[in-house]
C-alpha cells in the first residue's frame, strides 16, 4: 500500500457478513497470508487466520494501566475490541532476522546476503493508530538514505484492510495525537462494522481488486447512519486527554526535572514497553558463529533502549540508571522523534501503560512535569 | 594446534549444570572436536591433571575441603568459568547461611559428629577470582556452547543481562501478568531460558537471577497490592538465587529482617 495512489474521495459499498466470510478465501487464493486478530493465550493478537472463524467474535477487551482483560461481549461483533499486545510491527520489523552469512573457505572467507522470500501478508483489522505508527515507521525505515530492505519489501508487498474503532479503551488517546479514531489514508480498504456486515471504503487498486471478486450492495442511508454512529462510539469514549502542546520545549527544558527520580523508583526497565510500542524501532546486532568458527550468521534481534547493554559506547555505559533510560524513552517518543522524523512517535494507542507490569502512564508522566511548570 | 583442555568441577550442587552440557547432544560431538575433555567425572573416568585451558566450576562452597579444592583448581586453570546458579549465587543450599547449621546437623543426622561442613554457602567468586559466570537453575546448554563458542572464537559471548519480558515479546508470548494477573519474576530476573515458564502460563521462578539494576522494590510493591502478603513474595525469591544480593536483600526488607536469618 503507498500513499500516493490512494484516491482522494473512496468509494464506498457494503458487504453482507456471507461476502465478507468469503474475503479469507478469496486472499488466500490470491496468495495472501491473512494476519488478524485472534484469541490466543487469554488475550486478542494478530495471527495467522484461514477463515472468519478465527477471529474474536464476541469478545471484548478490558484495559487499564497494567491490566488486560478478555471479556464476553453481549452481541457477535467480530472487531469489537481496540488493541491488544501484538502491533504489525512483528510482520514487518521481525523480532529476529539474519541479515548475512558468511563461511570459511580456502579461499578465505565467502560473505553473502540472507535473502529472504518475502512474505505476502494480508493485514485484516488495522486501526487508526496502527496506519500512523505504519507511517512513523515506513519514515525510520524506508525515509532516508539507508533503506531496510526487509522492511521495505515486507511493507511494500502488504495488503492493508483497516477496520475503524467503535469502541476505546480507557488508555487510548489517539484523540489527543490526532491519529484516530477513523481511518483516513494509509489504507487499501478501511471497513466499518454494522451488525449484518460491513460498510467498505476502497481507497487503492489493490483494494479494488480483491473487492472484484466479492458481491457488494450499494451503502442504503440507514447503513451510512449507522456506521456514522458507530464510528462516533469510538470518539465519545475517548476519555484520556494528552495536552501535547510545546512537547518538545516542555521535556527538554525539564531533563533534571524530579519526576525523573519519582518514575525511575517505579520503573522496572523491563522493556515491555518498547516492546508493544508499534512504533520503536530500535534492535541490535550480533555476530553467531558455530564451535568450528566456519559459519558465521550476522543477526539483528528486537532490542530496547531500556537494557542496560543497550546504551553501552566505546568505554562505558551512557545511561547507567533507570531514570536516565526511562528518560531517553521519553524524550525520544515525545520530543526528539520530532527533530529526527517531523513527527511524535507516540500514536497514542495506549499500548505502553496498559502492557506495563506496574501501570505506568507516560500521559501521566508528561502532565506532572507540565503541572509543576504553570 | 593443540585443542584447549576443558575441565569440568562439582562442587555442592545436584549436577543438573553438568547434564546440560552432556544433553547438548547435537552439539556435544563438536565440542569434543575442538576440545580435549581431559577431566570429567560426570562423563568420563578419564581424570587429567591440570594444567586446564578452561575450567567449568558447577556448585557452592559449603564445606573446608571444597574451600581448600578451588583454589587448587584456580592454580590449575587459565579461564575459570562457573556455571549455574550455585556456583555464582550459593545456589538453594544457601538457605542456611545466617541460620543454626550445628541444629540443622543435629535434626538430619544420627552422627553429626562426622560431618564437617562451613557456616554459609558461598559463590565461588567469594573464594578465587572467576573470568565468566554463566547463570541459570539449571544453566542453558545453548548458552554454555555459545560461550565455549566464543572462547574459542576469541570474540564476546552473547549471553545478555536483560529482562525475561524482552524474550517473551520476541517469542510472541503474551505478558501474563498483565492479561492474566499471573505473578512473575519475569521484569526481574535476567534472560536465558528464552522466556520459557511463561510460555507455559507459569510466572518466572527466578532462574536465572536479577537481571542488571532490577528494581524489585517496584515489582514486589505492585505484587502486594495484586493480593499477595509479604511473606509470599519473600518466599518466591527464596528460590535457587536466594543469595543473589539483590534478591536476598529485597526478601529480607519485605519481611524486615535487615541482614538477620529467615
Amino acid at each position: 500500500m503507498n500513499d500516493s495512489v490512494q484516491s482522494v474521495d473512496p468509494e464506498t459499498c457494503f458487504l453482507t457478513l456471507d461476502e465478507f466470510a468469503r474475503l479469507f478465501e478469496v486472499l488466500i487464493s490470491r496468495g495472501y497470508e491473512v494476519i488478524g486478530p485472534t484469541i490466543d493465550q487469554e488475550a486478542i493478537v494478530y495471527g495467522q487466520l484461514s477463515s472468519i472463524d478465527d477471529l474474536p467474535r464476541g469478545w471484548t477487551d478490558q484495559q487499564e494501566p497494567g491490566k488486560y482483560r478478555l471479556v464476553r461481549r453481549d452481541d457477535n461483533a467480530l472487531f469489537g475490541y481496540v488493541v491488544g499486545p501484538s502491533s504489525w510491527k512483528k510482520q514487518l520489523f521481525p523480532p529476529v532476522s539474519t541479515l548475512a552469512r558468511a563461511d570459511r573457505t580456502e579461499e578465505g572467507w565467502q560473505f553473502q546476503e540472507a535473502k529472504e522470500e518475502t512474505p505476502r501478508y494480508a493485514f485484516l483489522g488495522v486501526r487508526a493508530c496502527e496506519l500512523a505508527a505504519m507511517k512513523i515507521q515506513d519514515r525510520v525505515f524506508t525515509g532516508g538514505p539507508y533503506v531496510d530492505s526487509i522492511y521495505e519489501q515486507r511493507r511494500s508487498q502488504a495488503l492493508v484492510i483497516a477496520v475503524n474503532c467503535t469502541q476505546a479503551a480507557s488508555t487510548c488517546f489517539c484523540t489527543s495525537m490526532e491519529t484516530g479514531p477513523r481511518c483516513k489514508a494509509g489504507f487499501d480498504l478501511a471497513l466499518t462494522e454494522l451488525p449484518d456486515g460491513f460498510l467498505v471504503e476502497v481507497a487503492t487498486a489493490a483494494g479494488a481488486e480483491i473487492l472484484s471478486d466479492l458481491q457488494t450492495m450499494k451503502v442504503s442511508p440507514e447503513q451510512d447512519t449507522q456506521a456514522n454512529a458507530a464510528r462516533q462510539q469510538a470518539v465519545d469514549q475517548i476519555e484520556r486527554r494528552f495536552d501535547t502542546t510545546d512537547i518538545k520545549d516542555l521535556l527538554m527544558s525539564n531533563l533534571e526535572h524530579p519526576r525523573w527520580d519519582d518514575v525511575a523508583e517505579r520503573c522496572l526497565s523491563c522493556t515491555n514497553c518498547t516492546m508493544v510500542c508499534p512504533t520503536c524501532f530500535c534492535s541490535s546486532v550480533e555476530e553467531v558463529s558455530d564451535l568450528t568458527g566456519d559459519h558465521v550468521e550476522r543477526q539483528r534481534q528486537w532490542d530496547s533502549c531500556f537494557n542496560l547493554d543497550f546504551s553501552y559506547m566505546n568505554g562505558g555505559l551512557v545511561r547507567n540508571s533507570i531514570r536516565n533510560r526511562y528518560r531517553q524513552w521519553l524524550t525520544h517518543k515525545l520530543a526528539t522523534w520530532i527533530d529526527q522524523f517531523g513527527t511524535s512517535g507516540c500514536v497514542g494507542c495506549g499500548r505502553c501503560i496498559t502492557w506495563c507490569p506496574v501501570g505506568i502512564d507516560l500521559t501521566q508522566e508528561v502532565n506532572a512535569i507540565r503541572e509543576s511548570e504553570s | 594446534m593443540e585443542k584447549p583442555r576443558l575441565a569440568v568441577f562439582k562442587f555442592a550442587s545436584c549436577d543438573g549444570c553438568q547434564l546440560s552440557l552432556l544433553d547438548a547432544e547435537d552439539q556435544l560431538l563438536s565440542v569434543a572436536d575442538a576440545l580435549e575433555i581431559v577431566y570429567f567425572p560426570e562423563a568420563t573416568s578419564r581424570m587429567e591433571a591440570g594444567p586446564y585451558d578452561i575450567a567449568l566450576i558447577e556448585g557452592s562452597i559449603s564445606t573446608p575441603h571444597d574451600a581448600a579444592r578451588i583454589q587448587q583448581v584456580r592454580r590449575d586453570s587459565r579461564f575459570l568459568m562457573t556455571i549455574g546458579a550455585c556456583a555464582t549465587s550459593g545456589g538453594i543450599q544457601a538457605l542456611r547461611n545466617g541460620a543454626d547449621s550445628a541444629e540443622f546437623m543435629r535434626a538430619v543426622y544420627a552422627s553429626p559428629g562426622y560431618i564437617e561442613v562451613l557456616d554459609q554457602s558461598t559463590p565461588i567468586a567469594d573464594h578465587v577470582t572467576v573470568d565468566f559466570e554463566l547463570r541459570g537453575c539449571p544453566i542453558n546448554q545453548y548458552q554454555l556452547i555459545e560461550v565455549i563458542q566464543s572462547l574459542l572464537a576469541g570474540r564476546t559471548p552473547r549471553t545478555p543481562g536483560h529482562s525475561v519480558c524482552l524474550d517473551c515479546k520476541r517469542r510472541g508470548t503474551v505478558c501474563i501478568t498483565v492479561a492474566q494477573g499471573i505473578a512473575c519474576l519475569g521484569p526481574v530476573t535476567q534472560s536465558g531460558c528464552n522466556a520459557l515458564c511463561p510460555s507455559y502460563n507459569r510466572g518466572c521462578y527466578g532462574c536465572f537471577g536479577p537481571a542488571s539494576q532490577s528494581n524489585l522494590v517496584s515489582l514486589t510493591s505492585q505484587m502486594e497490592q495484586d493480593g499477595a502478603s509479604k511473606q509470599e513474595i519473600s518466599n518466591s525469591l527464596q528460590n535457587f538465587n536466594n543469595n543473589a544480593p539483590a534478591f536476598r536483600e529485597e526478601s529480607r526488607r519485605l519481611l524486615d529482617r535487615n541482614g538477620e536469618p529467615y
